[in-house]
């Protein structure tokens, strides 16, 4: 038998990953987004975790609700991402600095 | 172990591993194909927590639409990899850092001794409704209660379409392409000149 702990350990661990994704592809923004969505997965995993030992189904409407959002988001990020190669031919963090921030 | 943990310990273990190759590998191409291991992985272990419809749909819409997207956009633009990858190790220790503690906090957190299996018994919302399958109880719940953010969902899909295809959209200015306004407004006295002129004799 699973427990709701291993489950919910398994989901930081992933949330980790996706953050040290971060932290390590700062230059490459594709592989952000992959980072981003590895983040959303396992925040899902959360969710689906204690829907299924709380006997709810409110958690699996919230990760349905989130699949959908994060499919949006990264249908404008990588079409956002493609006008900014067509523009600069670069995806480097690092090259966007025209506000100088 | 029982059959369960050994599936649950199996999953995990390729699901962690292919995020970990998502994050680490050079390929971009290669982190997508990773990434879908890694949802294929997720979408197992949502099945081991009776999750059916979801996990399918998981594997339907990001293996099969977000991420032919992702390897689409990869595949289409082609990058320098060498001034991506500058740097690359440089961010390890404090990333690693921050990922190691912010597990053992997590595991701290949600460890066994604080969510015992009988404590969540206690915290149950519902009664365990075995005879309804999971898709039907998801549909009858997005269907009545969560009808209103349903419907906020597919606006929110159908703004993202239009907001894509705006931002990618461009005129060429060296296509050709008609006007239906103005091929209806045209006259023929636009398009043909008649012209008088004498006959000329035949020589």
């Amino acid at each position: 038998m699973v427990s709701l702990s291993q489950y919910l350990i398994l989901a930081a661990a992933l949330f980790a990953i996706g953050v040290v994704g971060v932290f390590l592809n700062r230059k490459n923004l594709v592989v952000l987004l992959m980072a981003i969505e590895l983040i959303l997965l396992a925040v899902n995993l959360n969710f689906v975790a204690f829907s299924h030992f709380l006997w709810g189904m409110s958690g699996q409407v919230f990760v349905f609700f989130v699949l959908t959002v994060a499919a949006a988001e990264s249908a404008i990020g990588l079409a956002i991402l493609i006008v900014l190669f067509r523009n600069r031919r670069t995806i480097n963090v690092d090259d966007l600095d025209t506000l100088k921030g | 172990m029982t059959f369960e943990s050994a599936v649950f310990y199996f999953f995990s273990v390729v699901l962690l591993g292919s995020a970990a190759m998502v994050v680490t590998i050079r390929n971009p191409v290669k982190s997508a194909l990773f990434l879908v291991l890694a949802f294929v992985s997720a979408a197992c272990i949502w099945m081991l927590l009776k999750a059916e419809f979801l996990a399918i749909v998981l594997v339907l819409v990001y293996v099969g639409a977000v991420m032919v997207l992702f390897l689409f956009v990869v595949m289409m633009i082609d990058v320098n990899l060498a001034v991506l990858r500058q740097g690359f190790g440089e961010y390890l220790p404090i990333g690693g850092l921050v990922a190691v503690l912010m597990v053992m906090e997590i595991a701290l957190a949600v460890g066994p001794r604080q969510l015992a299996p009988t404590r969540i018994a206690a915290a149950a919302v519902h009664a365990p409704a075995a005879h309804v399958s999971n898709t039907r109880a998801l549909g009858l719940l997005l269907y009545t209660t969560y009808v209103y953010p349903f419907e906020i969902a597919a606006a929110i899909l159908l703004v993202a379409i239009i907001a894509a295809i705006a931002l990618t959209m461009r005129r060429r200015p060296d296509t050709k392409y008609q006007d239906p306004a103005r091929q209806v407004e045209v006259q023929a006295r636009d398009r043909m000149r008649l012209v008088k002129m004498p006959a000329e004799p035949k020589t």
